[in-house]
């Protein structure tokens, strides 16, 4: 099992710039509807940095199956792309959540569907949430549970995930998934990390505020 | 895609920019923050140098972490303790208010807003908490976000955000007698689901939405993140203004008159046109229990757990994972199944009406032996109003404890929290597997009357039936009901 503090514990360096492939081992967490508060339980969550949040990942799940849930597997200690169900990340707000996962070692996840705040959440983290059918996420976890040596590549600009086998295992298959034009542009051009963007518009933002008569206190009636 | 709703026109007032990514720049309007989901986001606005945009449109307070029962400081627990000072510092490095402990005006960060009058009409409402949707209330845009958009709008006053399709619940008829906000709202996303909402805001309208208080409206939309709807709202009336005028923020004189007449002017109107619409009928809606692991696993208190075969087959495998987890029965009655430990709270139902509905079951009556049942006030100015009405005895005396204002046992980061396999009777708002500070610990969402009857009963029951009972002082309909809070 990794280690929170063990320097190997996230050998991939966090997202920066464009992010357009994704290449790794990959794991599969199986169910719908799999909340935050199971990514990562509220105890947690009492901390002033998102540093060694990597064991609080699934900490309940994995305590609950005796070391059979599938981030305790041995072969997929280095796994860094995640394949999910329905509404996953449904629930609590907390951006632990994708922190934990991030900081365990997951770089991508890919799946059936998202809640809003979660997919929000990895968007500004630099990880993207990729959308596929129902029928190609089970094929997708099917795969990779019996061939865990497998990897993925999720290519962003040809949308579309390859399985590559180990050795032993069988040709290469793919899979198409989706991606909402927005993220899709914000992850490819490296513009996710919007601060900045954010921040440059400073005369719009003062123009805006001109719109706003309870900015204000409703004290002038020049706007209505 | 929709035009000339509320969402339309406040999100077209808070448009500052179209940005690269595609997504549109929003102006903030107000920002609230918490001990638990800012910390990280002042620690990034330092590595970037930056400072904060509007400190005068942040407002902070402490919620998640407090301890109920002593509330003196250093905490017991020395990461509580630090996450508190480290708020403390925060505000005070950036100039930003902080209602803390015993300032009067302390609470949970939804209660504490819309009783202030910092929460009103029109405005976009963003905070590091899910339940944010309950501002919606007052017909606000009001939405959760992660500590990194915490940051955004700590620098920026905006965020980075889509726009969400509009989906209008038209909820018609009167909700019966001893039917709750909750239940209103767990019956609506029993239906809908919790993915139902994903990629919508939901407008909540028709007369039995009208007709309810401005703390049973904010009971609704709180939860409207529990069906997958990152916002709902109701169009603000005369009910919102009613409950606004006189609040510290509120406006007055001449500058109360403009403000009503903007607020008006936000509501959808009669050409609005949504993406989705649904409806319901209120009257056909019973008290409502949930018996799984999602708040959609809910029922009419007089119905029967669900078996496989009654659920859609996409249905069946969060069904047979609750199965497990709660120990309940597919097929058996929920009521009569025993709890351990009852708690009266939350930003879903910590509100004054919400204490009185659960004293007007308690009164006169006693907990049931070997139950905990605790009572925690959604903020101090509740828990005076509570205490001032005599509520807090009327717990007393039925043998619940009063607690310190707080978030407490909704999410258990504080030292209340359920033990083992114990099933709690709750007022809050998320059955998660482990949400109540034990991994294994079960959870039955219900309304705070019914958690009241959970509590002298020892098990789940129609609070109806107690509220119809002779002889028991008080226990008429709940006060609070149907009264403006």
């Amino acid at each position: 099992m990794r280690s929170a503090s063990s320097p190997a514990a996230s050998p991939v360096p966090f997202p920066i710039g464009a992010i357009r492939l994704c290449r790794g081992q990959a794991v599969a967490v199986v169910g719908d509807d799999i909340d935050t508060d199971r990514i990562i339980p509220a105890r947690f969550l009492k901390c002033v940095s998102f540093e060694g949040l990597a064991v609080g990942a699934f900490a309940d799940d994995r305590a609950e199956l005796g070391g059979d849930h599938p981030f305790d597997h041995p072969e997929h200690q280095s796994a860094s792309i995640l394949v999910v169900n329905r509404n996953f990340g449904c629930g609590s707000s907390r951006e632990h959540a994708p922190q934990a996962l991030m900081r365990w070692g997951i770089r991508a996840v890919i799946g059936e569907s998202y809640s809003e705040i979660f997919f929000g959440n990895c968007l500004a983290m630099g990880i993207p949430c990729l959308t596929a059918g129902h029928d190609d996420v089970l094929a997708l976890q099917q795969a990779i549970t019996a061939d865990r040596a497998a990897e993925l590549v999720l290519d962003l600009e040809a949308l579309q995930v390859r399985l590559l086998g180990s050795p032993a295992a069988a040709a290469e298959r793919s899979w198409p998934f989706s991606l909402a034009q927005g993220p899709h542009r914000m992850l490819v051009s490296g513009q996710w990390d919007g601060t900045s963007q954010l921040v440059a518009h400073d005369e719009a933002l003062r123009l805006t505020a001109t719109r706003l008569p309870y900015l204000r206190a409703f004290e002038d009636d020049s706007i209505s | 895609m929709s035009s000339g709703t509320l969402y339309d026109k406040v999100w077209d007032l808070h448009r500052v920019a179209e940005l690269p990514g595609g997504a549109t720049q929003l102006f903030i309007g107000l920002h609230l923050i918490h001990e638990v989901t800012s910390p990280q986001a002042f620690s990034a606005l330092r590595d970037l140098g930056l400072g904060v945009r509007h400190p005068e449109r942040t407002v902070a307070t402490v919620d998640h972490i407090v301890p109920t029962t002593s509330q003196a400081r250093p905490f017991a627990d020395p990461l509580a303790e630090e996450m508190l000072a480290t708020l403390e510092r925060n505000c005070a490095e950036h100039g930003i208010t902080l209602h803390g402990l015993g300032s009067g005006r302390q609470g949970i960060v939804h209660v504490i807003a819309p009783e202030l009058g910092l929460t009103q009409p029109g405005m976009t409402v963003a905070c590091g908490d899910s339940h944010t949707s309950t501002h919606g209330a007052f017909g606000a845009i009001a939405f959760g976000i992660g500590t990194s958009q915490v940051r955004d709008v700590l620098a920026s006053q905006s965020l980075a955000m889509n726009k969400l399709k509009v989906r209008r619940i038209r909820v018609d008829g009167v909700l019966q007698s001893g039917v709750a906000a909750k239940d209103l709202i767990l019956h609506i996303i029993r239906m809908l689901g919790v993915k139902g909402g994903v990629g919508y805001a939901y407008e909540f309208a028709g007369e039995a939405i009208e007709a309810l208080s401005m703390e049973e409206r904010m009971t609704l939309c709180n939860m409207a993140i529990e069906g997958g709807a990152r916002c709902g709202y109701v169009n603000p009336d005369a009910t919102t203004f009613a409950y606004l005028q006189g609040r510290p923020q509120a406006p007055v004189g001449e500058a109360w008159a403009r403000a009503v007449d903007w607020w008006r002017s936000l509501a959808s109107g009669p050409e609005a046109v949504f993406d989705d619409e649904v409806s319901f009928d209120a009257s056909l809606i019973a008290p409502t229990v949930t018996w799984g692991i999602t708040p959609a696993q809910g029922i009419g208190v007089n119905e029967t757990v669900p078996t496989a075969a009654q659920l859609e087959p996409d249905e069946r495998p969060i069904a047979e994972e609750a199965y497990r987890y709660m120990d309940l029965v597919p097929g058996a009655p929920i009521a009569g199944t025993p709890v351990d430990v009852c708690f009266i709270g939350s930003c879903t139902n910590g509100r004054l009406s919400d204490l009185r509905a659960a004293a007007a079951v308690a009164q006169g009556r006693q907990v049931a032996a070997g139950i905990k049942a605790f009572v925690v006030p959604g903020s101090e100015q509740v828990a005076a109003a509570a205490e001032a009405e005599g509520l807090d005895a009327v717990f007393r005396a039925a043998g619940f404890e009063w607690r310190e204002p707080g978030c407490s046992m909704c999410l258990a980061m504080n030292p209340d929290r359920l033990e083992g396999r114990q099933i709690s009777a709750s007022s809050s708002n998320r059955n998660f597997k482990g949400r109540q500070g034990s991994a294994s610990g079960r959870t039955l969402l219900m309304s705070p009357a019914m958690v009241a009857a959970a509590a002298v009963a020892g098990h789940v029951v129609d609070v109806r039936e107690l509220l119809a009972a002779p002889g028991a002082a008080g226990a008429s309909r709940p006060a609070g009901v149907g009264t403006p809070g």
